[in-house]
């Protein structure tokens, strides 16, 4: 399994998508390359319908409130691991930061949670794809299950988001 | 859990046929309170990184003007100082000055005390009013949720009516990316009498810290 997504990453952008999802949970993701994607490339991410229920949040490292949330969103990983929930982050920092500043910042918090990079600057054309309400600002969420999608520009705790969660079970 | 998501199942092909061809999504994001196109926005008297208190009013020849959220260090927002500075170079003797609002409380974002807004000031001579809006929260009027975010008004009988809101253009991380320069779009149609086409857009920004 942890081949078959190192050989994807390497194979390029278009190939990544459909490996990259399946990324054994036990592996630490910052011990694999984080994907890039752009929008077309994230976007099957944003509308699987696998009966697993989706948490997909947009963060940066450098948006404070992104990152005091982020624990709320590994606890959630954490405790739904058995069941079909699935926590992806997207990082929306800028590609040249990539090894410099969210791969060290992955390592030192040792987020467990799927992380990709978003490296897509027209976000007028894609931000209204991940939700016609997205105003632009992070951090923001995407709750999604099957065809039931939920959407929220707010920071969580992890009780508001447990809620949240469970009320798309 | 299985009993449940079989009785799901049977609701869903129940229900469901005519919800997912039309793909309907529940949002629940709060729409935020705001300006929508058309709206007449409202003055303020906010302190410039000079000491002098700014409003609209001031400028009796202005055409309208390029009001933008914007503040200290996001780095969407520093990423579009440049070309902030360039707006107000080239539409400013056109009518259309920039006024930059930072709306962040530097109590939730010390990056953003109104010392540190005189630094970056100075440093990136702005040479167009950067005013602090912790006190007044002016960008609530407005609807703004976070910086950059640009309303572009126009004077019409004394009021200064909302005709652009969104993104200065398609590339906020990289200028010379930039295949759409939507505010300036919009400001020349203005200037040519004609009607914005593009009257909003949305770009990725850091949420206004309050």
């Amino acid at each position: 399994m942890v081949l078959v997504v190192l050989q994807s990453c390497h194979e390029g952008k278009k190939e990544v998508s459909s490996e990259a999802i399946h990324v054994d949970e036990t592996v630490n993701p910052s011990e694999e390359k984080i994907p890039s994607y752009n929008f077309d490339e994230l976007e099957p991410l944003l509308n699987r319908k696998d009966d697993t229920t989706y948490v997909v949040n947009f963060w940066a490292t450098w948006c404070k409130p992104c990152i005091e949330e982020l624990p709320a969103f590994e606890q959630l990983n954490e405790t739904y691991a058995d069941q079909k929930v699935k926590v992806i982050l997207v990082s929306l920092d800028f590609p040249e930061k990539l090894t410099s500043q969210v791969i060290p910042f992955i390592e030192k918090n040792n987020i467990q949670s799927e992380v990709v990079l978003l490296d897509d600057t027209n976000a007028n054309r894609w931000i209204p794809k991940v939700s016609e309400t997205w105003s632009g600002a992070i951090p923001a969420t995407l709750i999604y299950k099957n065809n039931e999608r939920k959407f929220y520009e707010q920071s969580f705790s992890f009780e508001t988001l447990e809620t949240e969660v469970k009320s798309i079970l | 859990m299985k009993k449940r998501a079989a009785y799901l199942v049977v609701l869903v092909a129940i229900v469901g046929t005519v919800v997912f061809s039309s793909f309907k999504n529940s949002e629940t994001a709060p729409i935020s309170n705001g300006y929508t196109i058309g709206d007449e926005a409202t003055d303020f008297k906010l302190k410039d990184v000079d000491g002098s208190m700014v409003s609209l009013a001031d400028y009796k020849d202005a055409k309208g003007f390029i009001v933008i959220f914007t503040c200290n260090t996001c780095p969407f927002a520093v990423a579009s100082e440049d070309r902030i500075i360039a707006l107000d170079e080239k539409y400013n003797s056109k009518g259309y000055p920039v006024i930059a609002i930072n709306p962040n409380d530097p109590k939730v974002q010390p990056d953003d005390t109104y010392e540190l807004m005189q630094e970056k000031a100075e440093e990136k001579e702005f040479n167009f009013p950067y005013l602090y809006d912790a006190k007044d929260k002016i960008y609530a009027a407005y609807g703004a949720t976070k910086t950059p975010h640009v309303y572009l008004l126009q004077k019409e009988n004394g009021k200064n009516i909302v005709k652009y809101i969104g993104a200065i253009d398609d590339n906020v991380r990289d200028a010379a990316g930039v295949k759409e320069q939507f505010l300036a779009n919009a400001i020349e149609e203005l200037l040519a009498g004609k009607e914005v086409t593009v009257k909003e857009t949305k770009a990725i920004g850091c949420s206004v810290k309050v």
